[in-house]
């Protein structure tokens, strides 16, 4: 049986190996000067070359971008949260006309992919800015942190709401004995032992509005209003076109460093609630 | 106790009109506007009922596109299916050093961006520079055209989505195996059955209502991801050979501003990927397993 042992760990290894090594790599390419691109590609960089990342930050308004997505990011999972906390805390806790078929369509609203709807959500936009005669729309951080808001609804109250329902009553009936209206409650009981779902949410939605594109290409046609990952794609485009090798791994390493951070900080809570979390991507 | 009316009326009420408004009339707006020729610098729609649908038949690059679709589908749900399956279960049963750390590792391309996977395998895939062609010329084989061959093209985005999804599948499972109960392994093993038997016999039946469930994500994701890293990455390109179905919708749409074409396409992707994951439902029921 030594020899299965050994077998396992070669192919976990070969394939921990292959995750790893592309990640690794962007990181020793983002340090490279142009010239050592066109040698051998598996050699360290020859030394700390940060003018790539200077280059990224301020030639190709990587900076600029970077705050951007960090705007869009905190304003959309604020919003999220003032919108899917009391929703779900309603869903799960009153019984009332409708709520089966609030419920069902949220549900339903899982198997839409964004990907799906991002062309008429954006001539649903633009013809309001017609009738309206406005570009409000367009280029607009708070539309586009309300489009991801709205859009990861139904995971986010799908998610809040089971986990409400396992909290016990208790509590509440508690609060209402001793007078308190139930929006109190909500917020002074039910919110604080909601605590790890809300965390959960958070992390998930983190990722996803971050790492998020094809919405952001879509409605930020201005160069000045794209975020983090847009602005990647930018230099991609321009290192197929000048050849800027150092620039474009600088841009990388960007955008996958916070992610990257916050999952080594995180991974476990991840990874284990996970099983909690249902459809995504 | 009273039932507080207006308190839960405004709890939902913003949550539930943004989200009709951001997905459910979208989605609808893809089936009514399927029925119309509306073109980008004319404002005016004509209702041509199905015409939209005829033209599709005939279009070679759309069939080029659900071509496409279909190989990355299975392809990729085939590999990650084994893989991410065969790493879960080895990660849960086998006695192995560094195990959290092996899961930690797996997981990571879950976190990153579409973009970052597609620069990054963009990077890998370079012709002169990139590391599979100076893997490849290590071996003595002669560089491939990752990206700019129309045979291969699509193979590529393959490997890149597996590279992508495995990890997320594993730990999805893994949370499954974690609850199977010790005692039946125990017991297995007083009879002396083998890996592979217990494999077949209690894993896989006991976490056979999760596996299902992860089969309708492999539908909806994989049409979702290939989208993601297609248009990142190729573009289509080249010359449409790694075409998908959402990155087809996207270019008539948005970019050639064929807008009642491209909600056809739309359409033709809702259906599909409903009616298949009906039918993979369907074929994959058992009974579930009473412990």
């Amino acid at each position: 049986m030594k020899l299965y042992k050994i077998f396992i760990y070669t192919v976990l290894i070969l394939l921990a190996v292959t995750v790893a090594v592309p990640v690794l790599w962007v990181f020793f390419a983002s340090f490279k000067e142009n010239s050592e691109f066109y040698g051998d590609p598996w050699t360290f960089p020859k030394g700390l070359y940060f003018k790539n990342f200077v280059d990224a930050w301020t030639d190709a308004h990587m900076g600029d971008y970077f705050l951007n997505s960090v705007t869009v990011t905190l304003m959309a999972i604020a919003m999220l949260l003032i919108l899917a906390l009391p929703c779900a805390y309603a869903l799960s806790r009153f019984s009332f006309k409708g709520r089966t078929l609030v419920k069902g369509l949220m549900m339903g609203g899982l198997f839409i992919n964004v990907s799906y709807i991002v062309v008429p959500i954006f001539l649903m936009l633009t013809d309001l800015g017609k009738l309206l005669e406005t570009s409000f729309f367009l280029n607009n951080h708070f539309i586009l942190a309300l489009i991801y808001a709205s859009t990861a609804l139904p995971f986010t109250v799908y998610l809040l709401q089971s986990y409400f329902s396992t909290l016990p009553a208790a509590y509440e009936e508690a609060a209402a004995i001793d007078g308190a209206s139930p929006f109190v409650t909500m917020l002074r009981v039910m919110l604080p032992m909601a605590r790890p779902a809300v965390i959960t949410v958070i992390l998930f939605n983190f990722l996803s509005f971050w790492n998020e594109y094809i919405i952001a290409l879509t409605f930020m046609t201005k160069d000045s209003s794209k975020t983090l990952p847009v602005g990647l794609m930018n230099l991609m485009k321009a290192q197929n076109a000048a050849a800027e090798y150092g620039k474009m791994y600088a841009g990388l390493v960007m955008v996958m460093l916070p992610t990257l951070i916050l999952y080594i900080c995180v991974q476990k809570k991840l990874t284990h609630s996970l099983a909690v979390g249902g459809v995504k991507g | 106790m009273k039932k507080p009316r207006a308190f839960i009326f405004f709890c939902i009420a913003p949550a539930l009109l943004l989200f009709l408004v951001f997905m459910v009339y979208p989605t609808i707006s893809v089936f009514v506007m399927s029925l119309f020729k509306w073109g980008g610098y004319s404002t005016s729609r004509a209702f041509v009922g199905i015409d939209n649908f005829k033209a599709l038949l005939s279009d070679t690059r759309f069939i080029g596109s659900f071509k496409n679709t279909v190989i990355l589908l299975v392809l990729v749900t085939a590999f990650t299916l084994v893989a991410a399956l065969w790493c879960a279960n080895t990660l849960t049963r086998e006695n192995i050093k560094a195990k959290g750390l092996f899961r930690v590792i797996f997981y990571i391309p879950n976190i990153l961006s579409a973009v970052v996977i597609a620069a990054i395998f963009s990077a890998i895939y370079d012709p002169s520079s990139g590391l599979a062609n100076s893997f490849l010329s290590l071996m003595g084989i002669s560089p491939v055209m990752w990206l700019g061959n129309r045979d291969i093209v699509i193979f590529s985005i393959a490997i890149a989505m597996i590279w992508q999804a495995t990890g997320y599948y594993m730990v999805m499972y893994m949370s499954s195996m974690a609850a199977i109960p010790e005692s039946l392994y125990e017991a297995s093993d007083i009879e002396g059955a083998s890996r592979s038997s217990k494999f077949f016999k209690i894993t896989l039946p006991l976490i056979w209502t999760n596996l299902r469930t992860t089969l309708t994500f492999f539908i909806i994701s994989s049409i979702n991801i290939s989208f993601l890293l297609v248009r990142a990455m190729t573009g289509g390109g080249p010359d449409g050979a790694s075409e998908v179905f959402l990155s087809y919708m996207y270019d008539q749409a948005y970019t050639n501003s064929s807008y009642g074409y491209g909600m056809a396409i739309g359409v033709v992707i809702f259906v599909f990927s409903f009616t298949l994951s009906a039918i993979v439902n369907l074929i994959t029921k058992r009974e579930p397993v009473e412990l």
